[in-house]
């Protein structure tokens, strides 16, 4: 029952003697995500059932029939498929060191060319929701957190049937309701800003509403904390000390589940990029996944693990920042 | 620090709360579609009645009729049983490889722990609908791929939250109590570690079947799980996606069954969690 | 401890602060039936401590937390009189409220740890005490924030101010928790439980600080469960009980005449040299059971327990490691009780857990009825761990959250499964309690009935010795009162060995016959209770006897200096 402080000594500052050793370590880990990325998508296409040449072939020509080897040769050689496993193993992550991640099989174009080309709009669509949602949370947690058993019971109810809608029936109501019904909105055309309100919604109120429960429980206890009855006992009012002291112990697990809600943004893009007809790297998937199309399929699986992973690193950099205990311990 | 004032003497018993009653009635009904959708249906699912196409809800089709005319609330009640299996499935496939990665990590020492948790880590970085995707990919749309999807895609959270419950367990003074006690390692783990660690799982297994429900249906949706002359929930979601801007209630209604009853079921999820913490708090 | 109060920084509360003047407060919290607080009067004036004391629940946090407007949502406030300095305090806004909070009254809270924010320098939670009131610009206050760090005995405040509350030692810490509460010179300071889960000699620091203030004039509400805490400060007590004052006076009139029986019970609770061999709840009957045959332990022969040259060295930051333990040797007679005690950090805890075998020695070794202990095989080891038992400070932790009472205490019972049953009812009858908590979960215990089932368990096997680490330090003292006399009237009976551990001076010295004082891992001084506590030879025990606060006892039973 005695504090925790070892002895009389005032600690010296411990700056930099915990901060080397766990970048590098986030850093292993990074490049160890992206290496099992690249290897689980390269034997998923290796070492399926069914020849890959046949695949490509048909899918090309849209027919579903067997192939002789005359046909197929030439496909062969050209994709590599006749070299050992290992060889083509070693080339595809060859070719990913060097920004290569394959030949689509249906499109016949550099898969890197294609993620390219779509990805701008699904990361707009991504952080604008992330941004919706931060606010949301933030918002409502600040206003309904605590403030009478009734209001805290509707915030808390609410943010329950949020984080519980699915994507693609949220987007619907949300397109019959403003797009069709209320004509608030553009169905198709329309400014890009107009265009992205609904999709950013879409993927921002579930997000919210999860996001809302981690913050609200963090609310509370840091509420519960005796640095807070300190600084009301220093004339501190109730909203300066929710705002300046509550908000910033409440804030850290949202942070910690931003990286990978950033991952579940993208889940949710594929359905709703479907659902408004945006443009993405989404509806490319699904296109792929619908035709086999598996070196996009796998491209993008690993340019999304790409992501998780910086996204990751800039969720520690933000954490340490909020939490400085972290970087000195 | 003082100790806290006797507590009363009887353990206080609740009432249920309305939100809770209302789950459970939610939870029933939809469990009742899926053995016996014959006594709730109204129509025959699979009626064609051109005549009767596309109509809004009403008196004598209580969520209105699809392109075919069919009845769209007969075929949602019809609908239930694939849907939840499916979930069930994915639930009891999800949770059976989490029991064995977070006991294996939980138990296993620091070599294991260390090769599961990392193991886990970089499962971590493929969003759950992605691995599923995969999956589709590469074996073809059919219920069963939704199952493996859906199972594999959800297992790492919780096998992370299974460790934790076990290493939670394992160092609990309670545990060490019953070491120092003089019991064998094998006692303590029949007696305190595992049900202990298992406890809380009921509560998780029952978040998970909601939302494994809501993303089954959405691969569904998609297009990339249950095709759509199937009432499946998701199915019917892709299927009415075409009249989306004339007949609101193909999209609206079919979801509303996936959204109350996930809501329901996380209630009651919710509602056990707290019971179960609050026989520790 | 150098304490200057520097007058250019602090200034005198002016003519007008009359203090408070409380008549007739109650407070009535929404959903329970009883008042918190009933009928409490108390004046507190410029220069003087008004003390206010009582056990957990007694209402002493509500009053105090009343007086500054911050008592609760949806309670119910009444008083014929409140005045702050001859202000009428009832019906004030929360604005108003605002403005007497930090400016006519500080508020000092328990461990800084928590009561400063955690995640911000110290420097800029004493500075809001300024900006909240509008005083002075950025860069005066920042002046301002180093002044008030170096009154209050800080060194270096410069590089202080902007350190972390974990970033610094306790006492610092504290020091700055009560600048951020000094920084305006308010009028009155209320001080909630300051110097609890302190160390001694932080605890001292703490109180010279609060005595400092006092005496440039300041009134001080000083409240606290600890009447030895109080008796060192208070010009008047005020003891609460179930939410009433049960008795008032100066602190000399309550301490040496104490008239309410409550009052007296509570200064005969306090542990200290004056009350070994005595019980400290003497009007609380403990039934005495005869033990069985082969019960009682044989107070003859070698030692029970005995540690050699124990070494413990854990991971410390990087590659570096912390020795936690340091050539700790000892050995605990039968039937004898052999305290350990020191501050927090001083590696008291891990020897307990080496002497229970739980934590490997890295050098040393602990023999148990003179066989290897800590060197035996886990397979030696597990038949004769009954032997050995321990209570813990937290009983709830220690106990399955799914078993009853009965279960607990049976697990422990080595005996056919048959004669459990009776042994349980046994147990329960010694430790003193109804056979009626059998069927009941521990959480559904008071926090007193639960130390007991902890106790009970420990004593199923029929153990020759128990390590009891800071069994007594989380309950109340009245409490802790009857649970040592229960922990000596079973020593008596059994013959049982204690190793006693725990942080308080005053509870080690009552019940040990001889003493260990630890600090960062070594035995500075070891020997007879008395010799050590009466007459300590190192620095490190003088200093830490001349912190502890005494209690100046009414009826001075035994003339000890």
């Amino acid at each position: 029952m005695t504090g925790s402080a070892v002895d009389e000594q005032p600690l010296k500052r411990r700056v930099g003697n915990g901060v080397l050793p766990r970048v590098l370590g986030r850093l292993a880990s990074a490049v160890l995500v992206l290496f099992a990325a690249a290897s689980a998508t390269f034997f998923a296409q290796a070492l399926l059932p069914g020849d890959r040449a046949t695949l490509l072939l048909n899918q090309r020509t849209g027919q579903t029939e067997a192939r002789s080897d005359e046909e197929l040769a030439p496909i062969r050689a050209e994709y590599g498929f006749d070299d050992p496993i290992l060889v083509q193993y070693a080339d595809y992550l060859g070719g990913l060191l060097s920004g290569r991640l394959g030949v689509s099989y249906q499109m016949h174009q550099p898969v890197e060319a294609l993620i390219a080309e779509q990805i701008p709009a699904t990361l707009l669509l991504t952080v604008t929701a992330l941004a919706v949602a931060w606010v949301l949370t933030l918002v409502w947690t600040i206003a309904t957190t605590r403030r009478s058993s009734r209001i805290d019971a509707i915030g808390s109810g609410v943010e329950t049937v949020a984080a519980g809608l699915p994507p693609y029936w949220l987007g619907v109501i949300l397109l019959v309701v403003f797009a069709l019904g209320l004509g608030w909105f553009p169905v198709i055309g329309g400014s890009e800003a107009a265009r992205l309100v609904l999709p950013a919604l879409t993927l921002g109120i579930p997000l919210a509403g999860f996001m809302g429960q981690a913050t609200r429980a963090a609310f509370e206890r840091a509420l519960e904390q005796p640095f807070v009855t300190s600084a009301r006992m220093r004339g501190m009012s109730d909203l300066g000390v929710r705002v300046r002291h509550v908000l910033r112990h409440a804030a850290l697990p949202g942070i910690t589940l931003s990286g990978w809600a950033l991952g579940s943004l993208i889940s949710g893009a594929v359905i709703v990029e479907t659902i408004f007809a945006r443009p993405g790297i989404g509806r490319v998937l699904v296109s792929a996944v619908n035709s086999r199309d598996l070196p996009v399929v796998g491209g993008i699986v690993i340019v999304v693990a790409l992501v998780y992973v910086v996204v990751n690193l800039l969720v520690d950099l933000a954490y340490s920042g909020v939490d400085p205990r972290l970087a000195t311990e | 620090m003082t100790a806290t004032a006797a507590p009363p003497l009887s353990r206080t018993r609740r009432t249920p709360s309305p939100t809770l009653l209302l789950s459970l009635l939610v939870v029933a009904f939809f469990l009742a579609a899926a053995i016996i959708p014959g006594v709730l249906a109204t129509h025959d699912p699979l009626q064609f009645d051109l005549v009767a196409a596309l109509q809004s809800p009403s008196l004598s089709h209580l969520a209105g009729t699809d392109e075919a005319g069919r009845d769209l609330y007969s075929r949602i009640i019809f609908g239930t049983r694939e849907s939840l299996s499916i979930g069930l499935g994915a639930t009891a496939l999800s949770l059976a490889i989490a029991l064995v990665l977070g006991v294996a990590a939980g138990l296993g020492g620091r070599v294991v722990d260390a090769i599961v948790s990392r193991s886990l880590d970089v499962l971590f970085a493929f969003p759950m609908l992605l691995v599923a995707l995969l999956f589709v990919a590469a074996f073809g749309p059919s219920p069963a791929t939704l199952v493996l999807a859906v199972g594999i895609g959800t297992a790492p959270g919780y096998a992370r939250m299974i460790r934790g419950q076990v290493l939670a367990v394992c160092t609990s003074p309670y545990v060490e109590a019953a070491h120092a006690v003089g019991h064998s390692s094998w006692r303590v783990l029949r007696q305190h570690i595992v049900p202990n660690a298992v406890r809380p799982l009921v509560a998780v297994a029952t978040l998970s079947i909601g939302q494994s429900i809501v993303w089954a249906s959405g691969l569904s949706f998609l297009g990339l799980g249950v095709a759509p002359p199937s009432p499946e929930w998701g199915a019917l979601l892709d299927a009415g996606r075409a009249y989306m801007t004339h007949a609101w209630w193909l999209e609206v209604l079919p979801g509303l069954a996936i959204v109350l009853l996930a809501l329901a079921v996380t209630t009651i999820g919710r509602h056990l969690q707290q019971r179960l913490e609050g026989h520790r708090a | 401890m150098s304490l200057t109060l520097d007058p250019a920084t602090t200034r005198i509360p002016d003519a007008s602060a009359t203090g408070y003047l409380v008549e007739d407060l109650s407070v009535t919290f929404p959903g329970s039936t009883a008042p918190t607080v009933q009928g409490v009067s108390l004046a507190l004036a410029p220069g003087r401590c008004l003390a206010l004391v009582g056990e957990s629940g007694s209402g002493k946090s509500v009053t105090a937390r009343t007086l500054v407007g911050l008592t609760g949502a949806g309670a119910s406030v009444r008083a014929r009189r409140l005045e702050l300095d001859g202000r009428d305090l009832s019906g004030l806004r929360d604005r108003q409220w605002r403005g007497i909070r930090g400016q006519r009254v500080g508020f000092v809270l328990q461990d800084a740890l928590v009561s400063l924010d955690p995640l911000r320098p110290v420097g800029r939670e004493i500075e809001e005490a300024l900006r909240l009131h509008g005083w002075g610009d950025r860069a005066a206050r920042r002046r301002k924030v180093i002044d008030l760090l170096s009154a209050v005995g800080v060194p270096e405040p410069e590089l202080r101010a902007k350190q972390r509350p974990d970033e610094l030692s306790g006492g610092l810490r504290q020091r700055a928790l009560i600048a951020s509460a000094l920084a305006l010179s308010p009028g009155v300071i209320i001080a909630d439980e300051p110097t609890t889960a302190l160390d001694v000699t932080v605890q001292a620091q703490v109180l010279d600080l609060l005595e400092a203030a006092k005496r440039r004039g300041a009134a001080l509400l000083l409240i606290s469960h600890d009447l030895a805490v109080v008796s060192r400060l208070a010009d008047d007590i005020a003891v609460m009980r179930d939410g009433r004052i049960v008795e008032q006076g100066t602190a000399r009139e309550v301490l040496s005449a104490p008239s309410h029986e409550y009052t007296r019970a509570l200064i005969d609770a306090v542990p200290s040299a004056h009350t070994r061999g005595s019980r400290l709840a003497p009007h609380v009957p403990i039934v005495v059971h005869e033990p069985g045959p082969g019960e009682r332990r044989d107070p003859r022969g070698g030692p029970v327990l005995a540690a050699e040259g124990l070494v413990k060295r854990f991971p410390g930051p990087g590659r570096t490691s912390r020795t936690a333990v340091d050539g700790v040797s000892f050995s605990l007679a039968p039937g004898e009780t052999l305290g350990i005690v020191g501050e927090s950090g001083s590696g008291k805890s891990t020897v307990a857990r080496m002497a229970l075998a739980l934590t490997e020695p890295d050098a040393g070794r602990v023999l148990l009825h003179g066989q290897p202990w800590t060197e035996a095989s886990r397979g030696i080891r597990r038949p004769l761990r009954r032997e050995i038992t321990a209570v813990y400070q937290d009983p709830l932790s220690s106990f399955d959250p799914r078993w009853t009472v009965e279960r607990i205490i049976a697990d422990s019972v080595a005996a056919p499964t048959r004669e459990r049953s009776a042994r349980v009812d046994e147990l329960l009858d010694w430790v003193g309690l109804p056979r009626g908590v059998r069927e009941r979960h521990p959480l559904t215990l008071s926090g007193g009935q639960r130390q007991r089932v902890a106790i009970a368990r420990a004593l199923a096997p029929r153990p020759s010795v128990m390590v009891l680490d800071e069994a007594v330090s989380a309950l109340d003292v009245s409490i802790q009162a009857q649970v040592l006399d229960l922990l000596g009237a079973l020593q008596q009976q059994l013959g049982v060995s204690y190793l006693f551990i725990s942080h308080d001076l005053g509870v080690v010295h009552h019940v040990s016959d001889r003493v260990l004082v630890m600090k960062d891992g070594r035995v500075v001084e070891h020997g007879d209770a008395d010799t050590v506590f009466t007459a300590p030879q190192q620095p490190y025990t003088q200093q830490l006897v001349a912190s502890l606060p005494r209690l100046e006892r009414s009826a001075p039973s035994k003339g000890t200096a």
